[in-house]
């Protein structure tokens, strides 16, 4: 009986990890955080807990999100992975990711990945959040250091930049008192137009 | 010209975005569990099931033959090892310091103690081991509360301390002299405070990988700590027993710390004694979350009393304050110092008071332990003071906004001594901060709101919660903190050292390592500044003891006013030396040479400059130096500062609770705080949201909870409640600036100003809400069924 019931030693599976094909044989228990991290050297999807609470190991999976310590690796064979490593494209920060540089988003990065992994999600679902959308499409992932609120102006900035990508030309733009700059001068926010935003975003400097 | 190029723009005082963040948003940070070393091995713990036992058997048989172990060792195994050190011995700890061992020997004092490591090819075989090793204890009895523990009768954790009491402390004027200005005061209240444990919660646990190299005897250490001179020092004079310069300490990115990851646990040690034992393989430990919370320290955790005399009008004429706090199992490196130093000696607040009196016990119980968490003392200060100056307005009817105001110490009065052993605040102007939060919240409309509320008996209430706090940063004149009795016997220095290569690119070293502040962006935009370098050419190096100057770590808000200071008087050391031999390739006098945004010149001949490139430039290749001059444009300081610096403010907190179900909602935030000069605005925002966010969770949320066997109930995320996005409000920000005349920035410190200003702000809010129904106060967290059942709900 005990036979029957034992789990081979390991299971061979195949994925597509930010585009590339990856395979390989795993335990059948494996996390597949843990096949991510550790098989793949992929180590920009973090661990923060035990029990699926903090959110530190999103990752999309056939662009789905999902916390990676809560899916097992052979649950993912076939599938499509995409890691926080796999988000920017041709070098350019996913609109996500620059909202958190922008908008210090982030302070001690640990959360990181993963909150911007699940706010790509979640402006996919919804493309133009309400404060309150964002804050509760945010609530399966923990943050210690930011207190959310620049998590939350990120996100709206995001929004606003995606939709600007997308031809919405009075898509809105983020404010604050105290909004950051780039250390030459130029600041991404509170421009005159859309257009001066657009070239701020492109590295133009209105300081000459 | 481009604004890059502009070496007269200032960026002290610019929001500028991090330079730390692009590596960080793209998954590409190095956390410890990030590191792999070839042929690296993983150890998992076993730890007790027993919150007080002797250890009558470990088995371990059956672990050693499962797949992938390589050894299972216990505590005897590192008998050899010294117990944990004690580093801050203060207020009068003597002969009963009991701190943890690598491993435990013997008895088990919490649930979690680690009692023996398993050592396995990959993670989850040494996990599966862990489960295979048996332990017998026999029950030598719980305490978890610290009142209890010094009742007759208590378990005692520890044979030196009779009725578990680690230390008796006081501060301020004789008992009985206090005990006669309160008999004289028009109003008497006294008052029971909790101030519940927390768990600091990085969202990184902790962890060590130890390396031992068996060619040279050398040991490398990397650990997720804020401090890696001093653990090299701990680990390696005080429990391993060998040379200081045998030990490389590295901090990788460390994901967040709030004072958790200052101190020296069993993991570090331990890692490099398996690794010597492993022939030089490296060992890797990385706490999982549960593990976290079993036996990375705990804070805050006091039960007092407080009996207030006041005028009739509100002003404060005694104060006597007499706390209880929880040390847990053993003593944690600083433990001592928090609930003295840093709570009791700041209890004044913000006030003149003329007669205080502090007594604090603090108690082994079978807990974790407890050590400096966000704010360490002051927030568990600021709580008792604030929450005072609210019961003072609820007794004699004053508006608390007032009774603030009246009791307030003067800006005429700095440099002012509370009388109570703190250092003399260096400086304050505390009216302004008052007024500004009550005027962008609108204090006066929402107190008519309030009343007109109460008058209809609407089912919402308002709450309007005030916190004029002052905290203690910067902590480091080490003649004050180094004091045997007072301090822990070493200084609090910092220091840098600041290079011009001889292409002109500047490398700073320091002592001060960030974990999630910024240093980097913070450090270089003010040497950019001082210097006239651009900021790109600026790097900021730190958290290897291997190419670091020594220094004490970040902790209490410390690292700007004390490491940033080591670097500004660094950089005018280069300064001095570059404008000596200016004038050297000028052919001038030093005294004719002008200095300006990074390029020296004689006076009146602005155009025959030479930058600070062209000074490094020569310094290096050295071949035309004046006189006696030596070689290079490199400086080091150690800064000790004359005194802390004192942060200050007032945080405003407006809540709505429904008086049928006891919920409450966050309405507004608003916090005016004065940290002095400011290098980045943005960065100090964001440490004021954070520390807001875990301080107003401390009043709603939080709370660690164990049961009578001494089982932490609140043990995972699932049940410990730090606050999700949806849980915390807007904070509305704003900032007197008054600077600090201790250090030549004028800043402060802004790590924990909000953890100490907004659980009393919260707190208050909520009491305020309900005080027209009888209620002066509510222990924290403030859950709705503490407000339901305070008001009368499910009574029949």
């Amino acid at each position: 009986m005990a036979d029957t019931m034992t789990a081979p030693a390991t299971m061979a599976i195949q994925v597509t990890v930010n585009g590339s094909n990856r395979g390989g044989n795993v335990e059948p228990r494996t996390l597949l955080v843990h096949y991510l991290r550790d098989h793949l050297n992929l180590t920009g999807t973090h661990v923060g807990c035990d029990t699926s609470q903090c959110g530190a190991c999103v990752v999309h999976l056939d662009g789905e999100s999902v916390k990676s310590c809560t899916v097992l690796a052979v649950q993912a064979n076939g599938s499509e992975i995409t890691t926080i490593e796999g988000l920017a494209k041709d070098g350019d920060y996913h609109p996500v990711q620059q909202g958190f540089w922008e908008m210090h988003g982030l302070q001690c990065g640990y959360c990181t990945p993963g909150m911007i992994m699940a706010s790509v999600s979640l402006l996919q679902r919804n493309p133009n959040p309400t404060e309150d959308e964002i804050r509760h499409g945010l609530e399966g992932n923990l943050c210690r250091c930011t207190g959310y609120q620049n998590i939350v102006k990120a996100v709206q900035y995001a929004a606003g930049q995606i939709g600007r990508d997308a031809g919405a030309a009075d898509a809105p733009l983020p404010h604050d008192a105290h909004r950051p700059i780039h250390h030459d001068g130029t600041t991404p926010h509170d421009p005159a137009s859309v257009d001066d935003w657009e070239d701020e975003l492109a590295g133009e400097s209105d300081e000459s | 010209m481009s604004a890059i190029l502009d070496p007269t723009r200032k960026l002290v005082g610019q929001p500028i975005k991090r330079r730390e963040d692009p590596r960080l948003i793209a998954g590409a940070g190095a956390y410890l569990d990030d590191i792999k070393l070839t042929g690296m091995v993983h150890a998992a713990l076993v730890r007790s099931t027993s919150a007080h036992g002797r250890i009558k058997s470990i088995d371990a048989g059956t672990a050693r033959g499962m797949p992938g172990v390589l050894a299972v060792f216990t505590g005897e195994d590192f008998a050899d090892l010294n117990p944990l050190p004690g580093a801050w011995t203060a207020g009068g700890v003597q002969n009963n310091v009991n701190t943890p061992r690598v491993l435990a020997i013997g008895e088990v004092h919490q649930v979690g103690d680690p009692v023996a490591v398993v050592i396995a090819e990959n993670a989850y075989q040494a996990a599966d081991a862990v489960e295979a090793v048996a332990v017998e204890y026999e029950d030598l009895g719980v305490v978890v509360d610290a009142k209890k523990a010094t009742e007759d009768g208590a378990p005692q954790l520890h044979e030196n301390a009779p009725n578990n009491v680690v230390l008796k402390w006081s501060c301020g004027k004789e008992a009985a002299e206090v005990d006669t200005a309160l008999a004289a005061a028009e109003v008497r209240v006294q008052q029971h405070l909790v101030n519940q444990r927390l768990i600091p919660t990085s969202i990184e646990p902790r962890g060590s990988i130890g390396r031992y190299d068996p060619g040279t005897g050398d040991y490398t250490l990397w650990t997720t700590s804020q401090a890696p001179h001093v653990m090299r020092l701990l680990i390696t004079a005080f429990v391993m027993g060998i040379p200081e310069n045998k030990l490389r300490v590295i901090s990788p990115d460390v994901g967040g710390g709030f004072g958790c990851k200052i101190f020296c646990y069993y993991d570090m040690a331990l890692m490099l004694a398996l690794s010597k034992k492993l022939d030089g393989r490296p060992v890797k430990f990385f706490e999982d979350r549960s593990e976290n919370y079993l036996t990375t320290t705990h804070g805050r955790d006091h039960i007092t009393d407080v009996e207030i005399g006041a005028t009739k009008d509100g002003r404060i004429t005694a104060l006597k304050v007499d706390t209880h706090a929880n040390l847990g199992a053993y003593f944690s490196t600083i433990a001592a110092g928090i609930p003295t130093t840093l709570y009791g000696r700041m209890v004044a607040g913000c006030y003149k008071i003329p007669n205080i009196r502090v007594d604090v016990t603090a108690v082994y119980t079978n807990t974790a332990m407890v050590d400096a968490y966000r704010g360490a003392g002051r927030p568990e200060a600021a709580f008792v003071i604030e929450r005072v100056c609210d019961l003072v307005a609820g007794a004699t009817g004053v508006d608390p906004a007032e009774v603030r105001r009246r009791n307030f110490i003067q800006p005429e009065d700095f440099p002012y001594d509370t009388g109570i052993g703190m250092l003399p605040y260096d400086s304050g102007n505390y009216e302004p901060a008052l007024d500004r939060a009550l005027e962008i919240v609108g204090y006066a409309g929402l107190r008519a709101e309030q009343a007109a509320r109460r008058e209809r008996d609407d089912r919402k209430l308002l709450g309007i919660g005030l916190s004029s706090y002052v905290e203690v940063c910067g902590v480091a004149p080490s003649k004050w903190i180094g004091l045997p009795g007072e301090g822990w016997g070493a200084g609090l220095w910092e220091s840098a050292n600041v290079k011009v290569h001889l292409t002109g690119k500047v490398v700073v070293t320091t002592g001060t390592l960030p974990h999630g502040q910024g240093h980097e962006t913070s450090f270089a935009q003010l040497v950019a500044d001082e210097l006239g370098v651009p900021y790109e050419d600026i790097e900021i190096k730190h958290s290897d003891t291997l190419g670091t100057p020594f220094g004490f770590g970040t902790y209490g808000s410390r690292s700007a006013a004390v490491g940033g200071t080591a670097i500004y008087k660094s950089v005018a050391k280069v300064r001095e030396k570059a404008k000596k031999l200016a004038a050297h390739m000028l052919e001038a006098a030093e005294a004719d040479i002008v200095w300006e945004h990074g390029r020296a010149y004689v006076k009146g001949s602005p155009d025959a400059a030479k930058t600070i490139q062209d000074i490094a430039l020569q310094a290096a290749v050295a071949y035309d130096l004046p006189g006696e001059m030596e070689p290079y444009l490199d400086e080091t300081t150690y800064y000790d500062p004359p005194n802390c610096t004192f942060p200050f403010g007032t945080h405003v907190c407006v809540v709505e609770v429904d008086r049928e179900t006891g919920e409450i909602a966050l309405q507004r935030y608003v916090a005016v705080d004065d940290v002095g000069n400011v290098i980045n605005p943005m960065i100090v925002d964001g440490q004021v949201h954070g520390g807001i966010a875990q301080g107003l969770a401390q009043a709603l949320y939080e709370g660690a909870v164990y049961n009578d066997q001494g089982e932490l109930v609140t043990g995972t995320m699932n049940d410990y409640a730090i606050p999700k996005a949806s849980m915390v409000p807007t904070y509305e920000l704003e900032r007197t600036v008054t600077p600090s005349p201790t250090n030549p920035m004028g800043v402060k410190g802004a790590g924990e100003a909000g953890t100490i200003a907004s659980t009393p702000a919260v707190a208050n809010a909520v009491i305020d809400a309900l005080a027209h129904l009888g209620v002066n106060h509510l222990d924290m967290p403030i859950t709705p069924e503490k407000v339901w059942r305070a008001i009368g709900g499910g009574a029949s």
